[in-house]
């Protein structure tokens, strides 16, 4: 579905028509166009095209917004342009809003997100395994709970919260540095296709374009604006991370933050969060209680309706496993044999109650 | 005059027929050495010169030519002195040549005409059976551990002049007695299971690679007793049968780290992670068998697996595979027998701390775990998972309670012997050493149990291999219970110890 003004449309395909001029001309060292999105047309091609104005202008007029229209809808994308009403109301409150929001995935989430306060969930992509399991256990919670989540599509972090999204059942809306449709970092091929699926990607350039260095910091503006709240869930400083969360806190939302281990260089930047005055959070209910007020909303538990193994034995053993002990203490604890907890443990894999984490050992299957 | 001397040289660690020319004939005194020796042979010149001297026998000043045949083949070692030593007193008619038809010899000679030992006696004694001589003369120091060999006569010879007199027929050397072991000298001191304190879930794992040979992977934090445990297994392997024996003596024989004896207990390697590909399968100009030949029919432990070079384990894909390496040098192929079950142990993550303490990030764990791939680790039957034993269980002293390895070897063995009266005419001795093929007709399943494993496959993802695996296990599991028949437990059991983790591991 494309709803997009002349102007708009026009605006964004300039954008990304200057965006190697952009990079250009940050340069190596500075990542944020601080200000440039803002600009009018003529101070942006002042400020970025310089010698190459005419070529830019040239463009500008070649533009044929019947045909860019045809063209985006072929590829069944998504666009919408800040008069259009499917636009994300929150996303006005930033100084310098996207003119057109290019998509790849289903319609509705943008309907949700005008609706249903969301949440962004960012952090580190060299995550620790203890960032990885809140991420992705607020994932899944916020999810089940109805909550849109919003995240970045990056390794680490970001992933993990739009799998776990996914695994609860939840919205996803990923926000993404190059056009939607470009999957960056590629081994994120399958989760990127699953999000389509069930979500929606998102992005302020249209389809095709590839990141580059400012797109980054520039995408994370529109984390931030499209949320209520922004969890940082483990995050090293500086971070990109970080910058969302100033520009959370620079539109008044709420900026949230997963504590961790004070020695941990992986958590400094969520300690100082902290320190700043962030929300601390420790888990999905604290995020409803700060969304909706407390006690409003609470947290539904992600589709755990299975029942217990039907054997008492099985039983025993599942919940040593989930105590994560090893097969020994199972052993003791339960009163079998070694053979018999590992045929249990076997058993249980099987049916799908645990799952087998790297290297041998045993977690509770996500369900 | 002209005569020749058989003796034996090591390809690898078979032998291999070398006939020994010695011509003398009148002109210009020389001595000409051909054939393809090396330095060590070469100089054999000089030691045979002043053993001859020295032991009141002749060294003829006149033209010699020697030559070992056959020609093109690279011959190396100092074992060939005797052999020099009797064609030159054979050719110059100083001993008579007839009976040394019929006789193989091999020693190094010292300069005063005394015999040392050689590399590769038992080796050259095989051969010499095998290629029909009746009778065998080494150095004393040799004769036990080539006396081994039945149908063939070995004699312990002490010096060049003693054996002049034994071709004079003025000397009869007393037949060597074979180094069998003797059955009343006390069990060997190998460490035994029960100083392990806990790890009854590793024990299990121990037994049953023990009782199929399958290869196994321990993890856990370093000081748990990953290395304690894989000690551990060679005690409750299966005593070596004779045969197996013979093999790992000769395979010790030819690398020089043998102690003359017949070999009663299986070999323990463990080389160090920094070895190379040449260290760990075998090879070199002068092709030396590597670390998983000299732990042919017992076990070799890579600890650190992780750190070891790629292309080392990588190396081990034949072996792995065939149970032999082969190494092309030239144009000559050697052939190592290389069976043995592989230990292989690491940590759970590179920084290897607790995991309430450790500080890797997913991809480095990713990193690390991508690091165990390959050719190795797809023939890992079993992973266990080795946790740090609490020091309070340490300081309690309670050794009753603790299996002895006597015991779990007595499992062990009878759960073999199953095997081998199944497995016999397929090639194979444990369960460990089946192919896909040969997995899947030995272990039949019935209809219930197909439908349980089909649910299985359902859920848990088991590439062909990993279900080739998961009914091998099961199958050794059975067979340590005693039972002919699958049941549902061996397959749930065999499912626990798969080794897939990282096949769905992803930052």
């Amino acid at each position: 579905m494309i709803d997009s003004c002349d102007a708009c449309l026009r605006r964004a395909l300039l954008i990304a028509h200057l965006a190697p001029r952009i990079a250009r001309l940050l340069g190596r060292s500075e990542r944020r166009a601080h200000g440039l999105l803002a600009l009018p047309e003529e101070d942006l091609l002042a400020a970025t095209a310089g010698r190459h104005v005419e070529r830019a202008l040239t463009f500008l007029e070649s533009v044929d917004v019947q045909h860019e229209r045809a063209r985006l809808a072929e590829r069944g994308c998504l666009a919408v342009c800040t008069h259009s009403a499917g636009y994300p109301p929150l996303l006005s409150d930033l100084p310098d809003p996207p003119a057109v929001l290019f998509g790849a995935g289903r319609y509705d989430p943008l309907a949700l997100l005008a609706e249903e306060p969301a949440v962004t969930v960012v952090g580190t992509r060299r995550a620790s395994p203890y960032g990885t399991e809140v991420a992705y256990a607020l994932g899944r919670g916020l999810g089940a709970s109805g909550v849109p989540v919003v995240s970045g599509l990056a390794l680490g972090i970001d992933g993990t919260a739009h799998r776990g999204c996914l695994d609860g059942g939840g919205v996803p809306v990923a926000v993404v540095a190059s056009g939607p449709d470009v999957v960056y970092p590629r081994r994120h091929r399958s989760l990127h296709a699953r999000v389509q699926e069930t979500g929606l990607v998102l992005s302020e350039l249209p389809p095709g374009t590839e990141p580059y260095r400012w797109s980054f910091p520039a995408r994370n503006r529109i984390m931030a604006g499209l949320a209520r709240m922004t969890l940082v869930v483990e995050a090293a400083d500086p971070s990109g991370s970080l910058i969302t969360a100033e520009f959370a806190k620079d539109l008044g939302r709420c900026v949230a933050a997963v504590p961790g281990r004070v020695t941990s260089s992986l958590a400094r930047g969520t300690n100082n969060l902290l320190k700043d005055g962030a929300t601390p959070i420790s888990g999905t209910e604290d995020v409803l209680d700060e969304l909706f007020g407390v006690g409003v909303r609470s947290a539904v538990a992600p589709g755990d309706s299975r029942a217990a193994p039907s054997d008492p034995l099985l039983c025993a053993v599942l919940e040593a496993a989930e105590a994560s002990d090893s097969v020994e203490t199972a052993a003791q604890k339960t009163g079998c044999s070694i053979p018999e907890t590992r045929a249990a443990l076997g058993r249980l894999e099987s049916e799908g109650y645990l799952v087998r984490g790297d290297l041998g050992g045993w977690e509770r299957a996500a369900r | 005059m002209l005569a020749a001397v058989a003796t034996f040289a090591l390809e690898g660690v078979k032998p291999q027929e070398v006939t020994v020319e010695v011509d003398v004939r009148l002109g210009l005194p020389t001595f000409t050495l051909v054939g393809l020796p090396d330095r060590a042979i070469r100089e054999s010149r000089e030691r045979v010169r002043a053993a001859l001297l020295n032991s009141d026998l002749d060294f003829p000043q006149k033209r010699l030519t020697v030559n070992l045949a056959p020609a093109h083949v690279r011959k190396a070692g100092p074992s060939f002195d005797l052999a020099i030593a009797v064609g030159l007193l054979a050719a110059s008619g100083q001993v008579p040549a007839e009976q040394l038809e019929q006789w193989a010899l091999a020693g190094e000679l010292s300069l005063s005409g005394e015999l040392r030992p050689v590399r590769g006696a038992l080796n050259a004694a095989l051969g010499a059976r095998r290629a029909g001589y009746r009778r065998l003369l080494v150095p004393e120091a040799n004769a036990s551990e080539a006396a081994l060999v039945e149908g063939i006569e070995v004699s312990a010879i002490p010096s060049l002049t003693r054996l002049a007199d034994l071709l004079h027929e003025r000397w009869t050397p007393e037949p060597a007695r074979p180094a069998v072991p003797d059955p009343d000298e006390p069990p060997s001191d190998l460490p035994d299971l029960a100083d392990v304190r806990g790890q009854e879930d590793a024990k299990r794992a121990l037994e049953i690679a023990a009782a199929g040979g399958h290869n196994l992977l321990m993890v856990g934090p370093p000081g748990a007793g990953k290395t304690m445990l894989a000690r551990r297994l060679p005690g409750i392997l299966p005593p070596p049968s004779f045969e197996e024996a013979l093999e790992i003596t000769q395979v010790h024989s030819a690398a020089g780290i043998g102690n003359g004896r017949l070999a009663t207990e299986r070999p323990f390697r463990a080389p160090h992670h920094t070895i190379s590909a040449q260290g760990l399968v075998g090879g070199g100009t002068r092709p030396m068998p590597g670390e998983i030949t000299l732990a042919h029919r017992g076990v070799l432990f890579l600890d650190e697996l992780p750190e070891f070079a790629r292309s080392a384990v990588d190396a081990l894909r034949q072996p792995l595979e065939e149970g032999r390496v082969e190494i092309t040098r030239g144009q000559r192929t050697l052939d190592f027998p290389a069976n043995a079950i592989v230990v292989a142990a690491c940590n759970r993550c590179p920084c290897a701390r607790p995991p309430d303490r450790c500080s890797c990030t997913t991809l480095e764990l990713a990193r690390y775990q991508r690091r165990l791939s390959g050719p190795l680790v797809d023939r890992i039957d079993l992973v266990c998972q080795v946790e740090a034993v609490p020091a309070a269980a340490l300081v309690e002293e309670r050794g009753e309670g603790r299996t002895p390895s006597i015991e779990v070897r007595a499992r062990v063995v009878a759960a073999r012997r199953r095997q081998l009266a199944r497995l016999a005419g397929a090639g194979v001795l444990c369960n460990g050493d089946m192919d896909g093929r040969l997995t899947r007709r030995q272990v039949p399943l019935d209809a219930n149990l197909a439908a349980r494993l089909l649910a299985i496959r359902e859920r848990i993802p088991l590439s062909g291999r990993g279900h080739d695996r998961v009914l091998r296990v099961a199958r050794t599991i059975a067979d340590l219970d005693g039972r002919e028949l699958l049941a549902e437990q061996d397959l749930d059991e065999a499912l626990s110890y798969r080794l897939d983790a990282w096949q769905r591991a992803e930052a």
